[in-house]
C-alpha cells in the first residue's frame, strides 16, 4: 500500500492529514500527533485496514498512525480512539468551519 | 418564614426556623437523637416555603448531597449528633477544600460512640476543630438557648455564604431540646447575606482567584461559567495542581481566610469582668449554670466573672491573653467533657495564669452550687491547675 | 456582568469565548468540550476511558444540550478524573459520594442534566448504598459506571466486580468473592434504564449515552473497559487492543435480556459478555412523585402552588 500524501500543515499545529476519497464524498482523516498514546485502537479496528503504524515517533515515544490503505471515510478510527487524537474532517464541514479559523 | 412574634419553642423547632428565614432552601438529613426534631419540622414546613427536603440513606449521603445543592445555588443545611458528625468528617473537609457554603448543625450528646443518645454533653467540640484531617480554617457557634438557636443559625447562613464555607452550629442535647421564648422579628430586620458573585465575564472568571478578603466570588453550576471544582489541591482556574507550591498557596489562604478575617467573625461575651479575679468559661448549656454560679459566688465575696465565646472556633485567643495580664489569677473551664477547650484557654494564657477544669463526662450540666463550690476549692488551693 | 447563555456547543460566541480562554480553536471535533488545556488526559495507553468520554460528549453533542445545562460529577479514581476534562460545570468530590452530590445538584437546580462519571469501585463498593437508594428514588440523572475489574488508580487491587478467581494486587492467591452483577443490581434498585456496553460497542454506546440523556429518571449504563495496566496484564489481556478484542470476540448483544441473568463469568469458556439495552421503562422521578405531594400540602395550607 503505498502512502499517502499528506497536506500542508495549516494552522500550525503539527496537526497531519490524509485526503480521501470515498462514492460521492471527499474528506481526510486528521491526526494530531502530540496527542496520539500508540494503543493501536484505530488501526486496529478500521473496517478496511486503512491506517498503519508510522515509522517515525512523537516526542513521547508513540508511533502515531498513518494512512495506507482506501478510506472510506466512515469515521470508525474518530470514534475508537481514547485520546481525540484522530478525526474526520469532511470537505464540506472543512468550508463551513473556514469561517472560524 | 414563621409570623413576626412571640413563640414558646423547642431549641430543635427555632433551628429550623431560624434556617427558613435565612433562606435555608435545601435539607438533607438522617434522623438521630437528639437532632430528629429539625428533620421534621424543617419536612413539615418545606413544602410551604418551596424548600427541597431529602431524608438520605445516611449522614455520608447528607453531607455530600448539601455540597451539591449549594453548587447548584440554594442554601443548604443538615442536622446530626456525634455519631453522624463522625461520619461527615470527609466531606466536611471537602467543603472546606471546595469553599462550598453550608450549615451543619451538631446537636451534642453523651459519647464515645453510641454513648448516650437523649443526654447532653459537649465532647465534640475539638472534633469541629481538629476532626477532618489536613490544616483547614472554620467557623463554630455555640448558642445557649433556643433564641439563640434561631438568631445563630441565622448568621450562621450569613457567615457560610459571606466566607465560602461550612458552617458549623454547635448545639447540644440540652439547649435543643429546651422549651423557651423566641422572639422572631419581621422578615425586614433581619440580615440576610447572599455569595458574592463574579463580576468578570465568563473567559475571564477564575473560580478560586479570590478577592482583597481572600474569598473568591462564587458562580452556581448553571451559570454558563463552566467551573471545576474538585477536592484535590488546585490552582485558582479550580484544576488539579498537586504540588508543593500550589498546596502551600490554597491552603494558606483557607486558613488565613478566617484567621484574617477573625474580627468580623469572632464572636464572644463577658458577664462582671471589670473587677474580676477568677473568669470562667462557658458555652452552649453549661453557660445557664455558669452565669447563676458568678452571681452566687460573688454574694459569697468572690470576684468571679464570665467569658462565654459565641464562637468556639476561631476562639478569642487575644482576649484570654489580654485578661491573664490584665487581673486574671484564674480561669475556671466548666464543660461537659473531659477537658477540650481548656486546652486552648491554658494555652492563651501563656502561663500568666492559671486554668483550672470543672468537668463531667455526660448526662447532666453543673449545677451553678458545683461551679461554685470548684471556685472555693480553688480558692483554698485544693485543686490542681489543669495539666495534660 | 455577562453570563453565558449560549444554546449551542458551535455558536460563534462560545468558541470566541473558550478560545480566549484556553487560547487556541479546537482541532477535533469535541474539543469544545474540552478543557484542552488538560489534553493529553493522565489516562494509560490502551485505557479505555478516554473511549468512554469520548462516547459521552458525542453524545451531547448529538442531544443538543446547552453546556451550561449541563454537570458532571465523578467520583475518586481513573474514572473520577473524567469530570475535569470535559468543560461544563464539573464536580470532582470525594470517594464514593458522587451519586449523593448529584442528587443535591440535581434537586437543587432542575434544569441540570446531570451525569455522574465514576467507576465500579467508587460507584458499587464505598458507593453502593448511595447507589441503590438513589435508583430507588428515581433521581433524574445519569450514572455512567466505568467497569474495568480493579481498582485502577491505586494500582490494581480487587473490586467489586472482580471475576472471582482473578489475580489482583489484594488478591494474589486467586480471587475468593463473588463479583455483583451490575445491571441486576441496577435494575432490582429501581433504575429505569439499564444497559451493558464495552468501549468496543462504540456506536451503541454513544446511542445508549444518548437515549439516557434524554431519558427522564435514574439511567445506569455499565461499560466494560480496559485497564491493561492495573488489572489486564494480571489476567493475561496484556494491552488495551487485546483486551478490545477480547470484548469484540466475546461479545453478544442481547437487547431483551433479563438483567439477573446477565452475570460475567470469564472462567467459563462458553459464557458470553451479555450486552445491551436491557431495561428502559417509565416511572415517575423523584420529583414527579414530590411535586404532586407538595402541590396537596400547599393546597392543604392554602398556600399558592
Amino acid at each position: 500500500m503505498s502512502e499517502k500524501e499528506e497536506d500542508d500543515d495549516e494552522n500550525g499545529s503539527g496537526e497531519r492529514c490524509y485526503p480521501a476519497e470515498s462514492k460521492n464524498r471527499e474528506g481526510s482523516i486528521c491526526v494530531i500527533p502530540e496527542r496520539c498514546k500508540g494503543c493501536g485502537f484505530c488501526i486496529e479496528f478500521c473496517p478496511v485496514q486503512a491506517l498503519e503504524a508510522s515509522e517515525d515517533t512523537t516526542e513521547k515515544g508513540y508511533r502515531p498512525p498513518k494512512m495506507t490503505g482506501d478510506c472510506v471515510l466512515c469515521g470508525k478510527c474518530e470514534k475508537v480512539c481514547p485520546e481525540f487524537a484522530i478525526y474526520l474532517k469532511e470537505k464540506e464541514e472543512d468550508e463551513e468551519r473556514g469561517e472560524w479559523i | 418564614m414563621m409570623e413576626p412574634g412571640t413563640y414558646f419553642m423547642e431549641g430543635n423547632t427555632a433551628c429550623a426556623e431560624g434556617a427558613i428565614a435565612a433562606g435555608c432552601r435545601f435539607f438533607a438529613g438522617y434522623p438521630i437523637t437528639p437532632a430528629s426534631e429539625i428533620l421534621e419540622r424543617i419536612c413539615e414546613r418545606f413544602p410551604e416555603v418551596h424548600g427541597s427536603y431529602l431524608q438520605m440513606e445516611d449522614e455520608l449521603a447528607s453531607i455530600a448531597s448539601i455540597l451539591g445543592a449549594s453548587w447548584a445555588g440554594r442554601k443548604a443545611m443538615t442536622a446530626t449528633s456525634g455519631p453522624g458528625f463522625s461520619l461527615m468528617m470527609e466531606n466536611y473537609g471537602l467543603g472546606l477544600m471546595t469553599e462550598t457554603p453550608c450549615v451543619i448543625v451538631n446537636v451534642m450528646r453523651g459519647g464515645p460512640s453510641t454513648g448516650l443518645p437523649t443526654m447532653v454533653a459537649q465532647g465534640d467540640v475539638n472534633q469541629t476543630r481538629w476532626g477532618t484531617h489536613g490544616d483547614v480554617g472554620v467557623v463554630v457557634y455555640a448558642p445557649s438557648s433556643p433564641q439563640e438557636l434561631f438568631d445563630y443559625t441565622i448568621k450562621a447562613f450569613n457567615t457560610a455564604e459571606k466566607y465560602r464555607l461550612p458552617v458549623v452550629i454547635l448545639s447540644d442535647e440540652m439547649v435543643s431540646h429546651m422549651t423557651e421564648k423566641v422572639e422572631v422579628p419581621p422578615k425586614d430586620e433581619i440580615e440576610i447575606v447572599d455569595r458574592k458573585k463574579p463580576e468578570d465575564p465568563p473567559e475571564e472568571y477564575l473560580p478560586y482567584r479570590p478577592d482583597e478578603d481572600l474569598v473568591p466570588p462564587m458562580a452556581n453550576a448553571g451559570d454558563g461559567y463552566s467551573v471545576h471544582v474538585t477536592g484535590l489541591t488546585h490552582d485558582e482556574k479550580g484544576h488539579p495542581s498537586v504540588d508543593e507550591k500550589t498546596q502551600s498557596v490554597l491552603v494558606t489562604r483557607l486558613i488565613d481566610k478566617i484567621r484574617k478575617n477573625a474580627d468580623d467573625i469572632l464572636e464572644y461575651e463577658e458577664y462582671k469582668v471589670e473587677d474580676a479575679d477568677t473568669m470562667i468559661v462557658a458555652y452552649g448549656s453549661v453557660y445557664r449554670a455558669a452565669i447563676e454560679a458568678v452571681d452566687m459566688a460573688r454574694e459569697k465575696g468572690y470576684k468571679v466573672g464570665l467569658l462565654r465565646p459565641l464562637t468556639i472556633w476561631p476562639f478569642p485567643e487575644e482576649r484570654i491573653y489580654d485578661l491573664a495580664r490584665e487581673g486574671i489569677d484564674s480561669f475556671l473551664v466548666a464543660e461537659i467533657n473531659f477537658g477540650q477547650i481548656v486546652y486552648e484557654v491554658e494555652r492563651c494564657t501563656g502561663g500568666a495564669s492559671d486554668t483550672y477544669l470543672a468537668p463531667r463526662m455526660g448526662g447532666t450540666i453543673h449545677t451553678p452550687e458545683e461551679i461554685v463550690d470548684r471556685i472555693e476549692a480553688i480558692d483554698r488551693g485544693e485543686i490542681p491547675a489543669f495539666k495534660e | 456582568m455577562s453570563i453565558r447563555k449560549s444554546r449551542d456547543w458551535f455558536s460563534p460566541d462560545y468558541m470566541e469565548q473558550k478560545s480566549k480562554k484556553e487560547g487556541t480553536y479546537g482541532l477535533h471535533p469535541l474539543d469544545n468540550y474540552l478543557r484542552k488545556d488538560r489534553i493529553p488526559h493522565i489516562w494509560c495507553p490502551g485505557c479505555g476511558l478516554g473511549i468512554i468520554l469520548n462516547s459521552y460528549l458525542r453524545a451531547l453533542k448529538n442531544s443538543d444540550i446547552a453546556p451550561e445545562d449541563t454537570a458532571v460529577v465523578s467520583g475518586i479514581g481513573c474514572s473520577g478524573r473524567a469530570a475535569g476534562y470535559v468543560d461544563v460545570d464539573s464536580f470532582h468530590v470525594t470517594h464514593g459520594r458522587a451519586i449523593p452530590f448529584a442528587t443535591g445538584l440535581k434537586v437543587g437546580n432542575k434544569d441540570l442534566v446531570t451525569t455522574v462519571f465514576s467507576g465500579d469501585g467508587d460507584l458499587f463498593a464505598i458507593g453502593g448504598n448511595h447507589f441503590i437508594h438513589a435508583a430507588r428514588r428515581n433521581v433524574d440523572f445519569n450514572v455512567i459506571c466505568v467497569n474495568n475489574f480493579n481498582y485502577g488508580m491505586t494500582g490494581g487491587q480487587a473490586g467489586p466486580t472482580t471475576p472471582q478467581g482473578a489475580k489482583t494486587s489484594t488478591t494474589p492467591w486467586g480471587g475468593f468473592e463473588q463479583p455483583f452483577n451490575l445491571p441486576a443490581v441496577a435494575a432490582g434498585s429501581g433504575a429505569v434504564y439499564v444497559a451493558r456496553w464495552t468501549t468496543y460497542h462504540v456506536e451503541k454506546l454513544i446511542e445508549s449515552f444518548e437515549e439516557a440523556l434524554n431519558k427522564q429518571g435514574f439511567c445506569f449504563i455499565e461499560v466494560l473497559s480496559p485497564c491493561p495496566t492495573g488489572y489486564g496484564r494480571k489476567v493475561g489481556l496484556k494491552t488495551g487492543k487485546e483486551t478490545m478484542k477480547y470484548y469484540k470476540e466475546n461479545s453478544e448483544i442481547k437487547p431483551d435480556a433479563d438483567p439477573s441473568e446477565v452475570a460475567l463469568d470469564p472462567e467459563d469458556p462458553e459464557s458470553k459478555i451479555i450486552v445491551g439495552n436491557f431495561v428502559d421503562r417509565e416511572a415517575p422521578t423523584y420529583q414527579d412523585e414530590r411535586g404532586k405531594v407538595f402541590g396537596e400540602a400547599r393546597k392543604k395550607m392554602e398556600v399558592d402552588g
